[in-house]
């Protein structure tokens, strides 16, 4: 039967087409050099230069973790090339009217048509590509309400005191080996500010495409959401189909103050390489969230693609009551593997967490989570509440859980609860009993076992979500 | 519409069934009857195409067609149900959306237009109501947490909604108490439109008397070793099934 399971789960990856656009792009390589010809290219004023050499220094002095349950050759920095952007996009288009219509056309394959996307969807996209930003839809409509999404490269010359004052506050540039990397040479990314006291009238996202051969994607992402105000994110990857592996370092920084809430939503759907584990994206993320007062951030991801994904969506619980919530389901198969989890530092007085991980594992893939709830010394009364569990399809996979608790208050409660399931042959044999092919029978069942995380995406994303695990209307009806 | 012919099975490199033979026309219920290990349910997962089971010897023609050839879910398609004897859950899945799903896979294998969401939902209302089970149960993850009494009526609300034409019953009235017999038995009886053919394995004679089969079989040693009318099942009860012999006596005790 799991020869059947995993034909059914051996879909072919609809995004792996290469588009046909004529590039300007940096031969392979990385120094000091480097990184002043991308501030350069970006029209960078000095600060930002200096910022970046700074984070290129830390970079050298830092060794490549190897902690993570995954297993890779060693990563050569200096045959990726790190700037890669349509020609087209040297003279900066003030509308979509003026993108090249090759661009549109790979978004539109993608299922996110842009043009409608603005007229019908009422969902502001900034679509990246490479790396570069192509366009920002529903511009004018946010700025009326006070809000600021653009690519973080335009944010730089228009709202410096910004950038310079949250860039890094969140993540610094020395916190690990890949966020460094990231700092030294990050291309670009979305920026969001939302002002006091604003709900942002519309879900913000971004789309993110890696094209080009041989090239990182290093993007940064900072979300800034001031007193009482509350926004929902969405973020959504997807690269061709290349016998390389390629490399995707990216850092996203939420700054959370009193009362505000953020929902942050990623669909990863990244090459995960073929079923020998040749190519594919290997994926290793820095997302960090600090909350004030009151403030609540939610993590929810979902996660098909990378060869390799190491992703620790965390929050720092620094003010009294602030909450974080953690939802994810990591699905993978061939050779893929997941090192996924999240950290939630609790560090104010009644603090709250949850942590809800979905692991779904298929093929000879591994599929790691590793979470961390660490209760400060104040944490007076903090509580968290983790679950976690994993599905196994066939018998040539793994799951591992690692959790870590560190608990210096003993006012402090955590709670941990974890399963491991099959899909069994009975599961499979009443589905078909009943009419739907093997393939559908095991979208099914794990899209019932995922029930819980994707409730939490917002509507249109839990539609992709779904097509993604080639998942029916469940949920939409349910 | 169901010719079986000779047939012969294993599980495990172990022979159930020995040489099976059974003919059913249309609109007929067959009751099987047989002591615990006869090989009923393993008749039932044969005709519904469950692996692992080897059929070494024999023919079995649905509908005109070779359905020992066809795959699980194509056997679904042409009409075949199978009310299970012991359901699955499938946790998070809830049973409206796999029905919904069950329902229009099989309506578009018949060329028939899906039905939508506010059309699924008045039949499984009404199905519901059928059975007994409240309409929280059409919310709830499939079998997940469900009694073994509602466990049994929901794989008749499923039957019902399919609409098939060959329901296969292994043991649905066992673990019930009388009121849900009767709830599974008025189940079955609304879905007897002289066209629908029914294959009710049970253990006891009880199901009999409210299902009124045009034949009982008795199932024993992996062959039918005895047919009749629903008079055959009034004598099973009464004398057990020690008038099989020696070598069936020692099955009942296994
Ligand atoms: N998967 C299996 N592996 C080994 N033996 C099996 C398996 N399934 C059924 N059997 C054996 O086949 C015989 C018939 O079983 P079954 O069809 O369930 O009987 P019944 O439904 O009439 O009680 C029994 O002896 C049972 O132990
Ligand atoms: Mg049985």
């Amino acid at each position: 039967m799991s020869e059947q399971l995993d034909q059914a789960l051996s879909r072919k990856y609809d995004a792996g087409f290469v588009s046909d656009i004529e590039s300007e792009t940096f031969l392979p390589g990385l120094d000091e050099d480097v990184i002043r010809r991308i501030s350069a290219m970006k029209e960078e004023p000095e600060w930002m230069l200096e910022w970046r050499l700074r984070a290129y220094n830390n970079w050298l002095d830092m060794e490549e973790p190897e902690w993570a349950h995954v297993h890779y050759p060693k990563i050569d920095f200096k045959a990726i090339s790190y700037y890669s952007a349509p020609k087209s996009m040297a003279d900066k288009p003030q509308s979509l009217d003026e993108v090249d219509p090759e661009l549109l056309r790979t978004y539109e394959k993608l299922g996110i048509p842009l043009y409608e996307q603005e007229m019908l969807a009422g969902v502001a996209v900034d679509a990246v590509f490479d790396s570069v930003s192509v366009v920002t839809t529903y511009r004018a409509k946010l700025e009326e309400a006070g809000v600021i999404f653009c690519p973080i490269s335009e944010a730089v010359h228009k709202y410096p005191e910004l950038v310079k004052k949250y860039l890094g506050s969140v993540v610094p540039r020395s916190d690990n080996y890949f966020a460094a990397l990231n700092s030294a040479v990050f291309t670009d990314g979305s920026f969001v500010f939302i002002p006091k006291g604003v709900r942002c009238p519309m879900e913000l996202s971004t789309y993110f495409r890696i094209n080009e051969e041989n090239t990182g994607q290093f993007e940064r992402t900072l979300i800034i959401a001031e007193e009482g105000s509350h926004v929902s994110y969405l973020e959504g990857c997807t690269a061709p189909q290349r016998d390389e592996n390629q490399l995707h370092a990216a850092v996203v920084e939420l700054v959370v103050m009193d009362d505000a809430q953020i929902k942050y939503s990623t669909v990863q759907n990244w090459y995960p390489g073929d079923e020998n584990g040749k190519g594919g994206i290997y994926n290793f993320v820095t997302k960090r969230a600090i909350c004030h007062t009151n403030a609540k951030v939610s993590w929810t991801q979902v996660e098909t693609g990378s060869a390799i994904t190491w992703k620790y969506p965390s929050c720092i619980l620094k003010g009294d009551n602030s909450v974080g919530e953690f939802y994810s389901v990591a699905l993978t198969r061939g050779r893929q593997q997941a090192d996924t989890g999240t950290k939630m530092i609790h560090l104010g007085k009644n603090t709250r967490s949850t942590i809800i991980s979905k692991g779904i594992s298929a093929g000879n893939s591994n599929n790691t989570y590793r979470g961390l709830v660490h209760m400060g010394a104040k944490a007076e009364g903090a509580r968290n509440f983790t679950q976690c569990d994993s599905l196994l399809i066939g018998d040539r996979c793994g799951a591992h859980t690692f959790p870590y608790i560190e608990s210096r208050n003993p006012s402090a409660i955590v709670e941990h609860e974890a399963t491991t399931s099959k899909v069994s042959d009975d599961q499979m044999f009443l589905c078909q009993q009943r009419g739907l092919d093997p393939e559908k029978a095991v979208s099914m069942i794990v899209n019932g076992f995922c029930k819980e995380v994707f409730k939490e995406l917002p509507m249109e994303f839990a539609v992709e979500a779904g097509k993604l695990l080639e998942i029916s209307l469940e949920g939409s009806i349910g | 519409m169901l010719k079986i012919n000779n047939l012969h099975a294993s599980v495990e490199q172990k022979e159930i069934l020995k040489g099976l033979n059974l003919d059913i026309k249309p609109g007929e219920v067959h009751a099987i009857m047989g002591p615990n290990g006869a090989g009923k349910s393993t008749l039932g997962y044969i005709l519904s195409g469950r692996e692992g089971y080897e059929v070494s010897e024999g023919q079995v023609e649905f509908h005109g067609e070779d359905l020992l050839d066809m795959a699980i879910e194509e056997r679904a398609h042409k009409g075949l149900f199978l009310a299970f004897q012991y359901p699955v859950e499938i946790p998070g899945v809830s049973n409206m959306a796999f029905m919904k799903e069950s329902v229009n896979a099989i309506r578009e294998q018949r060329g028939e237009t899906p039905l939508t969401a506010t059309e699924f939902l008045k039949k499984a209302k009404e199905a519901c109501k059928q059975v007994q089970l409240s309409l929280d149960f059409l919310k709830r993850g499939v079998n997940e947490g469900f009694s073994g009494g509602e466990k049994k009526r929901n794989e008749i609300m499923q039957m019902i909604l399919l609409e098939p034409s060959l329901c296969i019953l292994d043991e649905s009235d066992s673990g019930l108490d009388i009121d849900a017999l009767q709830v599974v038995a008025n189940g079955v009886n609304s879905q007897r439109d002289g066209k629908r053919s029914f294959i009710i394995i049970t253990h006891y004679q009880r199901l009999l008397d409210y299902i009124k089969p045009d034949y009982v079989h008795i199932l024993a040693n992996g062959k039918v070793v005895k047919s009749g009318d629903a008079s055959l099942a009034t004598d099973v009860e009464k004398e057990g099934y020690a008038f099989l012999g020696q070598d069936n006596a020692e099955e009942k005790n296994a």
